[in-house]
């Protein structure tokens, strides 16, 4: 067994793994709360990596150094893509929360080809190159064979987000309104929970993961194009579903697991048929836990 | 009065519907028609825009100059965003519009969904960048002409070029599954073997459009590959050019004519240099090929992309054959093409029996300071 091999596989598939994480926990917490999957979340992502990219363009023009552009970048691609998130929301989910699920699946579904269609148009349909915001760092050298100094980035800051999340939903007034919002709706609104306004906070939380993942995406690969967030947003999904779609560390621990899977079975096996297996992974858990690793098999309500 | 309204608007649409039926076929007869099919949108657009403008450029020089068969000829242009499955319906729109010749498609895979129609219309097809072997090699597309060299052409030079000139022992093979990618990459594979001096150390497919390619990357060092050989478009190769450059491997990076594209080096940066691709032979010094590329500087203002060359070739040689056919009948066409030697941006050329260009070729580029730089 050669272990460096297994490390880098097992770097590479955490990296990958994180990704998926940050937007999982958008698809995750949207579901938990009103039960809808939310197809628009991957266009998110990528206008996320989009406004990154005008500002990063911009400020380099005026010569900012490096780090400075990379905060400033991605906190206005939080600030758009939390915007975005908010205004699909308001547009197109609130006018029909009383309507059959299904509707807000297709009005989800249509959103995420409008947002598409609309960069592909306002943008181009070209690849472009994306600033390698982060940079790499000289004390990282000798490992940078192993992991890069990109990867190292991105990991931290998932690790960073998703601590942040939990102080968020565990202990601040707000968390708590989630969480018993997403329990019950009607119980929730009758203690004098603005359920409006938590749906509103959710979309912009998941939102902003979302936008940090495309970031840093974006910044490791080097190339962004409108399509981006179509892929991306389905293996989130898969993730999702994996750990059990509403439960939050579920959605995490889905992603890596299928980071993991893509990894281990490329290295090990043949990238020929990666997606092929993880799909058959995710079919393989489903038919030993239907409600995913984390989730909970609630009873029908009657 | 609601069904009067109702009577009257359906009568509108019959009588609009019956006015393209009329029109259609009553401009048919006094021009000629060339249909263009390929990328015009999407991911690859960067390579199908240019065979429009081409068309374009040659028709509008032959139109001012009183046409073909003293008819003027007329450009279509028909998007198949280089899917299979659209390609089907941009042949069959095509077909509709009643074309004598295409230009087109621009993706192998595209194209060759698109033959099997045109092959039952009866219509010479003409690709300026669909480097498949199986098209011509198969025998079953005898309506189908190219203006660049195959992809095993391509593969053995890249082959030829690792062995002979970087003098390699340990070569990955990568392809995105696609037709055109996976097709050079098994032809790299089977010369390599064949050639029996180097050892072929991985042959795997990616997935187009994945988050990352980490652990491909990571398998190729694994492997000590000295070099990867890549089949498939720029989009995946500069993702996997700069993950290799970000772990600190070394790798070279050798690869077809879908990477050799400015593109690619517009989105890889620095990291792009020294990347070896093949691509269509630098014939700059053609003095059509230098009226052709100032005609596209004069009109568009830019640089002209990918296959634009090919483009303006297959052009000339299409209307070419018509204007020696002396009908736009598929026969006669199809004996000219193969006859009639034409002077074109590439060279001098005629077609042989399988469709291929006699006279086009392929030549080893490298990025050097961020130009493709042709290696003699």
């Amino acid at each position: 067994m050669d272990w460096e091999y297994f490390l880098e596989l097992f770097l590479g598939g955490l990296t990958r793994g994180s990704i998926y994480a940050l937007i999982a926990l958008g698809y995750t917490m949207v579901y938990g709360i009103i039960e809808l999957i939310n197809f628009a979340h991957g266009e998110i992502y990528m206008i996320g990596a989009f406004t990154a990219l005008i500002v990063a363009t911009v400020l380099s023009m005026l010569g900012l150094n490096q780090v400075a552009i990379l905060i400033c970048a991605a906190v206005a691609a939080v600030v758009y893509s939390c915007a975005y998130g908010f205004t699909v929301e308001k547009l197109a989910y609130k006018p029909l929360r009383k309507a059959p699920r299904l509707s807000a699946l297709i009005s989800a579904i249509g959103m995420s080809m409008f947002l598409q269609n609309y960069v592909l148009l306002a943008q181009t349909s070209d690849f472009l190159p994306f600033p390698s915001l982060i940079p790499d760092f000289e004390f990282w050298e000798p490992y940078a064979h192993i992991i890069s100094s990109q990867e190292l980035v991105i990991l931290i800051t998932t690790f960073v987000v998703m601590i942040l999340l939990t102080i968020l939903i565990k202990f601040t007034r707000i968390g708590k309104a989630m969480r018993a919002t997403a329990q019950d709706k009607v119980m929730a609104a009758l203690v004098g929970i603005d359920v409006n306004q938590v749906i509103s906070v959710t979309f912009i939380v998941g939102s902003a993961t979302a936008a940090i993942g495309g970031v840093l995406i974006a910044s490791h690969i080097g190339q962004i194009n409108f399509y981006i967030g179509f892929i991306a947003g389905i293996k989130a999904f898969v993730a999702a579903v994996l750990g059990g779609i509403g439960s939050i560390p579920g959605a995490v621990l889905g992603s890596l697991v299928l980071g993991w899977t893509e990894s281990f079975f490329t290295g090990y096996i043949s990238s020929d048929y990666e997606d092929v297996f993880a799909f058959m992974f995710l079919v393989f858990i489903l038919i030993f836990r239907p409600a995913g690793i984390l989730g909970r098999s609630d009873t029908q309500k009657v | 009065m609601k069904n009067e309204s109702k009577r009257l608007m359906i009568a509108v649409i019959v009588g609009m519907l019956l006015c393209l039926f009329v029109s259609g076929p009553g401009l048919a007869a006094d021009t000629i028609k060339l249909g263009v099919a390929g990328a015009h949108s999407g991911d690859l657009a960067s390579y199908g825009i240019p065979s429009i403008r081409a068309a374009k450029l040659v028709v509008d020089e032959i139109n001012a100059k009183g046409g073909v068969l003293g008819k003027q000829v007329e450009v279509l242009t028909e998007d198949d965003v280089c899917k299979p499955e659209v390609a089907t319906n941009t042949a069959t729109k095509l077909i509709s519009k009643k074309v004598d010749v295409v230009l087109g498609h621009i993706c192998s895979g595209a194209t060759k969904a698109a033959m099997g129609i045109y092959k039952d219309s009866k219509i010479v097809v003409m690709s300026p960048s669909a480097t498949n072997p199986d098209l011509t090699q198969s025998g079953d597309y005898p309506n189908f002409y190219r203006t660049i060299a195959s992809d095993d052409a391509q593969a053995k030079l890249d082959v030829d070029f690792a062995l002979d000139v970087l003098k390699l022992k340990k070569i990955a093979v990568i392809h995105d599954k696609g037709d055109y990618g996976k097709g050079f990459a098994e032809f790299a594979k089977k010369f390599l073997e064949e050639s029996g001096k180097a050892e072929v150390v991985l042959f795997e497919g990616v997935t187009p459009g994945a988050v990352d390619y980490s652990a491909v990357v990571q398998k190729i060092k694994q492997n000590d590959a000295e070099a990867v050989i890549f089949g498939g478009y720029h989009p995946e190769a500069s993702k996997i050019v700069t993950q290799m450059r970000k772990k600190r491997m070394k790798t070279i990076f050798i690869s077809d004519d879908g990477v050799k594209d400015d593109t690619f080096i517009k989105v890889a940066g620095k990291y792009a240099e020294g990347v070896y691709a093949s691509g269509p032979k630098d014939t700059s010094k053609n003095p059509l090929n230098i009226k052709a590329v100032k005609a596209h500087k004069d009109k568009y203002g830019e640089a002209h992309g990918a296959f634009y060359e090919n483009a303006y070739t297959a052009t000339i040689a299409l209307l070419n054959a018509i204007e020696k056919a002396g009908s736009t009948d598929y026969d006669a066409i199809s004996k000219a093409l193969k006859t009639e030697w034409v002077e074109t941006p590439i060279g001098k050329i005629r077609f042989d029996d399988r469709g291929d260009a006699i006279g086009a070729g392929f030549s080893v580029y490298q990025v050097q300071d961020g130009k493709y730089v042709e290696l003699k």
